[in-house]
């Protein structure tokens, strides 16, 4: 075929005698162009023809199409698709792979991987569980989403409702900067410049509310998850407010136009059109947040204290403490036997299943607001 | 003002003080966040800039190693891990791009609309979620224990993948939205094939913006320190070979030396090259801003 890459209709031309009573062609396309023609041409619709076309055209007189090879509209078409199931694919694997890895050790496991605080994993005898692990994450997580969320509303707001364009986009610009510091420079700057500068903030707070376990005085406050969860609220502004923005920017102009007309105040067509219309999208923004800051590793391996085995458990936002993340990251050269390794892997493996569900629940959200 | 609204019955009444004092309160605190979310990125780059800029002004700084430099002596430079840096997100890219904007092409020129878009677009953004830790321990998981590689910078490439391929795809996702269907059907009606129209129409119309993506997709995964903890070995020599077990990166650079005291010449070099990878990193954030700025296509 000398068209071989097209799956446009390929239009048979009527011959002259056809054309001029359309009811005598064998054609059963009816082309509009050719049947108004007064002298109709055989016209090339594509590429000029070639002598081999013409007469494939004349062998195939009274069919509607010419038969079209579709080869490279196939295979870039497969292409595409099979890079989207891949990408399936390569979730589902993380999932399977870290389980089936975990599995050994967490049979062998002696204590209770849910509810241990224990993590011994070198020797013959495994003895680990993640409660420990599960309270610093979670724990530095919450209160990082609690800190963050208000402010990134706040700036969301800020940059769609009350600044001009001229101002906010180069405000969008910084929040994206900020986005893009890379963790280990936060890490750093929390342990050497932040931490030392909310001292005086912890322990006053410890003075004043130390008599409650989840304020009560535990480690030096530079390394305390106090610190990790400022770090982390500093983090992850950039992507609640990014989200919150674009939700905020979309509130229908009648809606505003409606709230002003009625005499409203800037803060009460916020209040009134601007908040109603966004409130899914901010939940699901900082779901998103949560679960940056859930998985968030090496910052928080940098500051945050690490216990000693076997200390206390504290509540205390002022304790040190080890997440998932930071556990692993902070024994990651130690992974030499397969039951060690495992064991790491499984922790690996609940903060996965975590970051899926809370970023499942996050799309969940957003659909469900974008469709209501 | 209750008198004059008799004869001009349109007349303007200011709001109660209580609704006015709220308003100002609205005010206030969306400026206060706003500063808030400004004062750390100044106070970050200022910090690291005050305490590393002084070692970036040399040339030994960008053309030498930290082979046989303790941390006690000057001297040496970021070379082996500005390069690592670099190979490890170009090899990442090399297999995240095309994968990226292939999977964006099968999300909007084919899938449309399809159940088996949706469930590829809710996979894309579970795996933007996936913290990079998880990523790092898939791929150990992958290449080390069950194919019982080594590791190597390759492996880091690898995990990395996984997190530059939802910032490429949304990316381009979202500049093939923006691509006018007339466009499409102008080629269609020429008779061109749909994979050439995606090819030569499509994909070049939405250029700008898919190079945006891959920038900042570059930017994140250069700033990215847990893959390299769990897949490479941190080399103070110059190593470029992608799949021997050691190659220098800029955050394992900081990473192996911040926990030196802070009168030590080898903390400074930790600053410095703090200062050099957020540098690098913004760079590339400006750049792909720019480009986006100045590519044709633009939102309604």
């Amino acid at each position: 075929m000398a068209v071989t890459d097209t799956d446009a209709t390929e239009r048979v031309e009527p011959e002259p005698l056809a054309a001029q009573d359309p009811s005598l062609s064998p054609v059963v396309d009816h082309g509009a162009v050719t049947t108004h023609s007064p002298v109709p041409k055989v016209v090339a619709h594509r590429a000029p023809e070639t002598p081999a076309d013409h007469v494939e055209r004349e062998a195939a007189r009274g069919v509607k199409l010419a038969k079209i090879s579709r080869t490279g509209d196939r295979i870039f078409r497969s292409l595409a698709t099979t890079s989207g199931l891949l990408i399936v694919l390569l979730v589902l694997f993380v999932g399977i792979f870290l389980l089936a890895l975990a599995l050994p050790s967490l049979q062998a496991d002696q204590d209770s991987f849910l509810t241990s605080r224990n993590w011994t994993v070198s020797g013959n005898e495994l003895r680990f569980g993640i409660a420990g692990l599960f309270w610093t994450t979670v724990l530095s997580a919450v209160l990082a989403m609690a800190m963050a969320v208000p402010v990134a509303v706040g700036v969301a707001l800020c940059m769609t409702q009350y600044l001009h364009k001229r101002v906010s986009g180069p405000v969008s610009f910084v929040v994206d900067l900020l986005a893009a510091v890379p963790s280990i420079i936060f890490g750093l700057w929390g342990l050497t410049v932040l931490g030392p500068f909310l001292a005086p903030a912890a322990a006053w707070l410890i003075s004043k509310l130390g008599w409650i376990p989840f304020f009560e005085r535990n480690v030096d406050p530079k390394g305390s998850v106090f610190v990790a969860s400022v770090v982390l609220a500093i983090m992850i502004l950039p992507i609640v407010i990014a989200i919150s923005r674009d939700v905020f920017a979309q509130t229908p102009r009648d809606h505003i136009e409606a709230a002003l007309a009625l005499g409203a105040t800037r803060w009460e067509v916020i209040r009134t059109a601007v908040l109603p219309h966004g409130r899914s999208g901010v939940i699901s923004a900082s779901m998103l947040g949560l679960g940056r800051a859930l998985g968030e590793t090496i910052a928080v391996m940098i500051i945050l204290t690490t216990p000693s085995a076997g200390s206390p458990f504290s509540p205390s936002i002022f304790a040190g403490g080890e997440t998932f993340a930071s556990k692993i990251a902070n024994n990651a050269a130690e992974f030499d036997s397969p039951s060690k390794t495992g064991a790491y892997i499984a922790a690996g493996l609940v903060l996965f299943v975590v970051t899926f569900a809370v970023n499942a629940i996050a799309r969940i959200i957003a659909e469900r607001g974008v469709e209501s | 003002m209750s008198a004059s609204t008799a004869d001009t019955p349109l007349a303007f009444r200011r709001p109660s003080g209580v609704r006015t004092i709220k308003n100002s309160l609205a005010t206030i605190f969306v400026t206060v966040a706003t500063l808030i979310t400004i004062i750390p990125l100044a106070w970050v780059l200022t910090t690291v800039i005050i305490k590393g800029y002084r070692l970036l002004l040399s040339s030994t700084w960008w053309l030498e190693s930290q082979r046989g430099i303790t941390p006690r002596r000057e001297g040496g430079g970021a070379y082996h891990a500005i390069v690592g840096t670099v190979e490890m997100a170009l090899i990442c890219a090399a297999i995240a791009v095309p994968l990226g904007v292939l999977g964006a092409i099968f999300l909007i020129e084919y899938g449309r609309g399809t159940k088996i878009a949706r469930g590829v677009s809710f996979m894309v953004d579970i795996l933007s979620g996936i913290p990079s830790i998880v990523a790092a321990l898939f791929i150990y998981a992958l290449f080390i224990t069950i194919f019982g590689l080594g590791r190597s910078a390759i492996a880091v490439s690898c995990a990395l993948v996984l997190l530059m391929l939802p910032v490429v795809l949304r990316s381009t996702e979202e500049m093939l939205k923006l691509v006018p269907d007339s466009l499409r059907e102008a080629s269609y009606a020429l008779g061109v094939s749909k994979w050439k129209t995606i090819v030569k129409v499509v994909v070049p119309t939405a250029f700008g913006g898919i190079v945006t993506g891959v920038m900042l997709g570059l930017a994140r995964v250069m700033g990215e320190t847990a893959p390299l903890l769990i897949l490479v070995s941190y080399a103070v020599g110059i190593n470029f070979s992608p799949t021997t077990d050691t190659m220098g990166a800029l955050p394992t650079m900081i990473n192996a030396g911040r926990d030196q005291p802070p009168q030590m010449p080898g903390y400074e070099r930790v600053w410095a090259a703090a200062l050099t990878l957020i540098m690098i990193v913004m760079l590339l954030n400006v750049l792909a801003r720019l480009i986006a700025r100045f590519t044709t296509l633009k939102e309604k």
